[in-house]
C-alpha cells in the first residue's frame, strides 16, 4: 500500500506538470498573436513582441476595416454561412425523419442509396465537370449546393429520432389521424432540437471555414468568401488584386505582418464568441455519434 | 411484380414520406450519383470541350502512365510517410490524454483542460496555416523571438525541406488532440463504477487500475478509431498541406490530393487526374477493408 501510494503521487505530479505544459502550449501561441495585434509596427517588425502588447496600436484593425474587399467578403460569408446552413439542415432533416420511421418500406433501402456515397464517391475533377456542367459556375449555388447533404449528419439525426423518440407516440397521433407530415412538423421537429443544434452548429462551422469549392467554382472576385480573402493574405501574403487600399497596404512590408495578425484575431473572434455554446452541443453531437458506433 | 406490388403499396400508404425523400433523394442522385459516373473519365480520353458523358474510351492508358511516371513513387512516399507521421504522432496522444484527464479530482480543472484543448479545433485551416506561418515567422515570430532572446540563431523553419514534416503533423496534434479525446473521454465516463470500486478495494495503484480497468474498457472504441485511421493512410486531406507548400518545401509536400489538383483543375488534365484519384480511393478502400479485418480477428471490434 505505501508503494502504491509513492507511484500514484509521482503519477499524479506527471498528469498535472504535463497538462501545465499543453496549457502552455495552446495558450502561448494564442496569447503571442493577440498581444501582436495590439501593438505597433515597430514593435512588430523588430520581432520584440512576446505576450504583451508592446506600443499599444489598433493601426492593423484601422486597415482590415477600411479596406472594401474583407468586409464585403465577410458578409458574403455570413451570408454564405446563414443560407447554406439553412439549405443543408433542411435537407439533412427532409432525409432523417422519414428514415427514422421503422413502417416506411423502403427504408432499408434508401439507406443504402444513402450510405453508398460515403465510400464511394466521384472525386474532385468529375464533381467539378458537373458543376461547370450544370452552369452553376460564378453563382452563388455553386457555394450553397454541392456540398449541401452531409450523410454523416443525417445519420446522427436520425439515429436520434430513432433512440429517443417513442414509436408509441406515432401510434396515437395516427389514431387521432394525425398525418406523417403533421407529425414531423409537430411533434418529431420539437422533440429534435437538441440534435438539430448540434447539426447547425456541424454545418454552419463547416460553411464558415470552407474554402476549396469558392476557390474553384468562383472567379468573380464579389462572390468572394472571407476565408479567400483571408486565404491571399495570410498565407500568399499579398493583398491579391482584390481592391487596391488593401495591397498598397500589404506591400508596405512593415504594415504586412500586423495587419495578417489582426486578421487572425478578427476571423477567430465570431467563432470563439459562440465558442461556449458551440462546445457544449458539439461534444453532446459526438455522445450521440458514439452511441451508434 | 411483388417488388411493384409492394412499392405501390408502401407508397399509397406513405405517400408523404416519398415526398419528403425526393428532395434530398434528388439531391444525392445529382451531386453524387452522376459524379460516381463520371470515374469512367479516368478510363476514356477526354477533351476539353466534352461533357462528362463524352470521350473516347482508352482502357488503362492513364492508370499506366502514372504508375511509368517518375514521381509516381515519390507522391505515394510524401502521402504515406505525412499520413503514418500524423498516425503514429496523433493517434495516442489523446487517449493517453484523455487517460490523464480522467484521474483528475478537480471538475473545474478538468473542464477548463477540456475548453482548452478544444477550441484550435474550429480555427479553419486557412487561419490555422497563417499562424503558423506567423508563430514560426523567421523574422517576426514567436519562436524565433524567443529563441533570440535566448541567444541562439534564428530558424529559417518554413524554408527548410527538413522542418516541413514536423511542422505539418504536430501542428495537426496541436490543432486537434483536445477534439479527438472527447470520444474517448466519454467511452471513459462510462466505464462501470463498480469496476474501479473492486480494483480500488483490491488495492491496485492508479497506474495499475489505468491499464487494468480503464484502458481494457475503451479498447472498442480505440480500435473502431484505429480502422477509420488506418483506412484514411492514403487519404491526405488537400486544404491544409496546399496552403503550406512553397516551392522549397514541394519535394517533400507535393502529395497525391495536390497533384490530383494540380493536374486536373490547374492544367486541366482531367482524365489523368481522374484516373490518379481512382487509384488513390482504390488503395483507401483496401487499407480500410484490411484494417477493418485485422480488427475483428484480432479485437472483436469492426464496421462492418
Amino acid at each position: 500500500m505505501v508503494n502504491s501510494g509513492m507511484s500514484d503521487r509521482i503519477l499524479m505530479f506527471f498528469i498535472y506538470v504535463s497538462m501545465c505544459l499543453i496549457f502552455a502550449m495552446i495558450a502561448l501561441p494564442v496569447l503571442f498573436i493577440v498581444a501582436s495585434s495590439f501593438s505597433s509596427v515597430d514593435a512588430v517588425t523588430s520581432g520584440r513582441v512576446y505576450f504583451w502588447p508592446v506600443e499599444f496600436s489598433l493601426q492593423g484593425y484601422e486597415v482590415a476595416l477600411q479596406s472594401p474587399s474583407i468586409t464585403r467578403s465577410f458578409l458574403m460569408s455570413v451570408f454564405y454561412t446563414a443560407a447554406g446552413t439553412a439549405i443543408s439542415v433542411g435537407l439533412t432533416l427532409l432525409a432523417a425523419y422519414p428514415l427514422s420511421r421503422r413502417d416506411l418500406g423502403i427504408r432499408s433501402a434508401v439507406m443504402v442509396f444513402f450510405t453508398v456515397t460515403m465510400f464511394i464517391s466521384g472525386g474532385m475533377i468529375p464533381t467539378y465537370l458537373l458543376v461547370r456542367g450544370l452552369r452553376l459556375t460564378d453563382s452563388v449555388w455553386a457555394i450553397l449546393l454541392p456540398g449541401a447533404l452531409s450523410v454523416w449528419n443525417m445519420i446522427l439525426a436520425r439515429t436520434y429520432m430513432l433512440t429517443s423518440i417513442p414509436p408509441e407516440l406515432f401510434e396515437s397521433a395516427s389514431i387521432d389521424g394525425c398525418s406523417d407530415w403533421r407529425y414531423f412538423v409537430s411533434v418529431v421537429l420539437p422533440l429534435s432540437v437538441p440534435i438539430i443544434a448540434v447539426i447547425v452548429l456541424y454545418y454552419a462551422v463547416s460553411r464558415w471555414n470552407a474554402f476549396f469549392d469558392a476557390m474553384i467554382y468562383l472567379n468573380d472576385r464579389s462572390l468572394y468568401p472571407f476565408q479567400l480573402v483571408l486565404r491571399s493574405i495570410l498565407v500568399q501574403s499579398s493583398g491579391g488584386d482584390f481592391d487596391l487600399s488593401l495591397s498598397e497596404q500589404m506591400n508596405k512590408a512593415a504594415l504586412k505582418n500586423l495587419l495578417q495578425y489582426s486578421m487572425i484575431v478578427i476571423s477567430t473572434a465570431p467563432i470563439l464568441a459562440l465558442y461556449p455554446v458551440v462546445q457544449k452541443y458539439f461534444i453532446k453531437g459526438i455522445m450521440v455519434g458514439s452511441l451508434k458506433g | 411484380m411483388a417488388f411493384l406490388n409492394f412499392l405501390k403499396k408502401d407508397f399509397s400508404k406513405r405517400w408523404q414520406l416519398y415526398l419528403m425523400l425526393l428532395l434530398p433523394v434528388s439531391h444525392a442522385v445529382i451531386f453524387k450519383y452522376i459524379p460516381m459516373y463520371g470515374i469512367t473519365l479516368a478510363f476514356k480520353d477526354f477533351s476539353l470541350r466534352d461533357t462528362m458523358f463524352g470521350g473516347a474510351w482508352v482502357g488503362v492508358k492513364y492508370f499506366r502512365q502514372f504508375l511509368g511516371a517518375p514521381m509516381f513513387w515519390s507522391l505515394l512516399k510524401n502521402t504515406f510517410a505525412i499520413t503514418f507521421y500524423s498516425l503514429l504522432a496523433g493517434f495516442p496522444l489523446p487517449i493517453i490524454f484523455a487517460l490523464a484527464l480522467n484521474e483528475m479530482r478537480s471538475r473545474r480543472v478538468v473542464k477548463t483542460m477540456q475548453t482548452i484543448t478544444y477550441a484550435p479545433y474550429f480555427i479553419s485551416t486557412v487561419v490555422m496555416v497563417g499562424i503558423i506561418l506567423q508563430v514560426l515567422h523567421m523574422r517576426v515570430g514567436m519562436v524565433n523571438n524567443l529563441l533570440d532572446l535566448l541567444g541562439f540563431e534564428r530558424i529559417d523553419f518554413m524554408g527548410k525541406v527538413g522542418y516541413f514534416r514536423h511542422i505539418y503533423v504536430w501542428s495537426g496534434v496541436w490543432q486537434s488532440m483536445g477534439f479527438s479525446a472527447v470520444i474517448y473521454i466519454a467511452a471513459l465516463a462510462g466505464v462501470d463504477p463498480g469496476l474501479v470500486e473492486a480494483s480500488v478495494i483490491d488495492g491496485a495503484s492508479r497506474l495499475r487500475k489505468i491499464w487494468h480497468v480503464f484502458l481494457p474498457s475503451i479498447q472498442p472504441t480505440i480500435l473502431i478509431q484505429l480502422i477509420f485511421a488506418i483506412g484514411g493512410l492514403m487519404s491526405l486531406g488537400f486544404d491544409k498541406i496546399w496552403l503550406m507548400q512553397n516551392s522549397v518545401v514541394l519535394p517533400v509536400s507535393e502529395v497525391i490530393s495536390t497533384f490530383v489538383y494540380k493536374r486536373g483543375l490547374e492544367q486541366r488534365q482531367y482524365s489523368y487526374a481522374t484516373a490518379v484519384d481512382l487509384f488513390n480511393a482504390a488503395v483507401n478502400f483496401a487499407l480500410l477493408a484490411v484494417a477493418n479485418f485485422s480488427s475483428r480477428k484480432i479485437g472483436g471490434a469492426s464496421l462492418w
